[in-house]
């Protein structure tokens, strides 16, 4: 029955497999390289701008006027760090409520409102949200707050952090869910003290993409939190950022502007990144 | 059944749980047909049958577990005969899902630690978060629960380990453990050794013909050597009915319905 022929048939099929497999694994290898290489060419480029203005006074120190040389961006640091923190004070105790709320795959009335209203948060450009910061915050209240612009940062941040909530639960496979249920506890107990810590690591990924996205916002700070030269000088008061330092800087005609602007701008990108490297480290460590 | 005791009064007293007219439905799918069954206490009764012929959705109605799907219904009562106690029935009007499911504990077809938790708060997390906090207390439940699941020995040095380090068959006998923490009079399987390897499976056996001392189990399962091997008696279920059940040795010896003997047999499903 397997004569010769058939023997250098079966060759030829086993051949055209392997080429057929190479082919592919290639293919595929060239397109992550080009989706990695953008990220790639940004990090190289702006270490090689950024890098020559670095120093300890770019970090500790206050901008000087324009055209003078040294200084730094120390309210923008600062800045930065208060903003976040207060779009994070609201935004991921209200973001995983709202992911957990998403996750239990209810059909009710609330819940479709609630999905509906996420989705038009997360596609709503960042500027308008900080035109409706401005409207309801600055304009009130009578001037640029640290306030007003970490509200519009958590506006931002309140729809990614859901999201990530409601796809990391739902990893989840439901019999997990019904375990906790069938020990006789109300539903909120399973999701709150049984689910939530066995993907603590997940959620920490996901809070801390949106701390990263949040973080690089300019255009809903420009007429909230503004801008300051000083440093931090109360949470009712402008406040300056280091996206906004960067805009700024960036927009001046003199040259120690624009390498200041390419510094702050490596520092901006380090310091997310090693956010990012320190909590994955603390949590692997658990 | 005890010499001590009349025949009535045994019966009377040896009955676990009694269901009657029970009906399921997913949406307009009526999946379980108006089931009655009664489960004695220090037995185990097999539930079999082809797959999708309600056997499964039947045991989550008795933990009220099946009414947590969207669409789904039940109607019916479930009784639980509480010894030196009164009879109640979960599904009552005035009755709270959450704590009927404590006095009927479930173990799954997949073995489900909780991720994230220790082998000893995977044990203990029904009684820490039903209030009990003393330590002593839910040291002694995790040791009592765990040496009742057969499993103390292979963990007594690994409790802050996490549940999930544990193989497959341990990490069953965790779930049983988990389960029987929160001490439940009856016990619901639903194919507990399907996802288990053949030693795995026979460790499990065995520790369910020691649990029925203790707790009602009612098991469902695809393998009717294990129905013969552990129940003392057996329901067959066709198509959302129970067609018949009785006594596991005449069951499978002489049974009463042509469809019973015809699944039995193997010449169907």
């Amino acid at each position: 029955m397997r004569g010769e022929a058939g023997l250098r048939a079966m060759q030829a099929r086993d051949w055209r497999r392997r080429w057929h497999n190479r082919a592919a694994t290639s293919i595929l290898s060239i397109m992550a390289v080009m989706a990695i290489a953008p990220l790639f060419f940004i990090f190289v480029y702006l270490f090689i701008r950024g890098a020559a203005g670095l120093s300890w006074a770019f970090f500790i120190e206050l901008p000087r006027p324009v055209g003078e040389s040294g200084g730094g961006v120390a309210n923008a640091i600062t800045g930065s760090a208060v903003l976040l923190a207060l779009a994070s004070a609201g935004g991921i105790p209200l973001g995983l409520a709202a992911g957990m709320k998403l996750s239990e795959r209810e059909r009710g009335p609330t819940s479709q409102m609630l999905r509906a209203v996420i989705d038009l948060m997360t596609s709503v450009p960042s500027i308008i949200v900080g035109l409706f910061a401005y409207a309801f915050l600055v304009v009130p209240l009578g001037g640029y707050s640290a306030w007003a612009g970490g509200a519009a940062l958590m506006i931002i941040m309140l729809p990614i952090v859901a999201r990530a909530t409601e796809e990391i639960l739902n990893l989840v496979p439901d019999h997990v869910r019904e375990a906790g249920l069938a020990l006789g506890l109300p539903r909120w107990k399973v999701t709150l003290m049984i689910i939530l810590p066995g993907v603590k690591a997940g959620l920490a990924t996901g809070v801390l993409l949106a701390g990263a996205r949040v973080a690089g916002e300019t255009a809903p700070l420009l007429f909230t939190a503004f801008s300051n030269q000083f440093g931090f000088r109360g949470l009712d008061q402008p406040i300056a950022s280091l996206p906004v330092q960067i805009f700024t800087l960036a927009s001046n005609p003199d040259e120690i502007s624009r390498q200041m602007a390419w510094t702050a701008a490596l520092s901006l990108v380090f310091l997310v990144f090693i956010v990012n490297v320190i909590t994955r480290l603390l949590l692997r460590r658990k | 059944m005890s010499v001590t005791t009349t025949a009535a009064e045994a019966a009377q007293s040896s009955k676990a749980l009694s269901v009657q007219g029970l009906n399921a439905w997913f949406g307009d799918h009526h999946v379980v047909k108006d089931v009655s069954l009664t489960a004695l206490r220090h037995e185990v009764t097999a539930l079999i049958g082809p797959s999708g012929c309600g056997k499964s959705t039947f045991l989550r109605c008795l933990n009220r577990l099946h009414e947590e799907i969207e669409g789904a219904r039940v109607r019916g009562e479930v009784w639980i005969e509480a010894q030196g106690a009164e009879r109640l029935n979960i599904y009552a009007r005035d009755a709270d899902p959450v704590r009927m499911r404590r006095r009927i504990g479930m173990v799954f077809q997949k073995p489900n630690p909780f991720p994230g938790l220790s082998i000893f708060d995977n044990v203990v997390v029904g009684l820490k978060l039903a209030g009990v906090r003393r330590r002593v207390l839910l040291e002694e439940a995790a040791e009592h629960s765990l040496k009742q699941a057969a499993l103390w020995d292979e963990v007594k040095d690994k409790l802050k380990k996490p549940g999930t380090s544990l193989s497959g068959g341990q990490q069953q006998r965790l779930c049983i453990a988990r389960a029987l923490a929160v001490r439940p009079q009856v016990l619901l399987m639903d194919e507990p050794t399907s996802a288990l390897d053949p030693i795995s499976t026979a460790r499990i056996e065995e520790l369910v013909l020691r649990l029925r001392n203790e707790v009602t189990v009612l098991i469902v399962t695809h393998n009717m050597q294990q129905a013969a091997r552990i129940s003392n008696q057996t329901a067959f279920f066709l198509m959302g009915e129970l067609v018949e059940a009785g006594p596991t040795s005449r069951i499978f010896t002489k049974p009463q319905d042509t469809r019973t003997e015809e699944y039995i047999t193997g010449r169907f499903g």
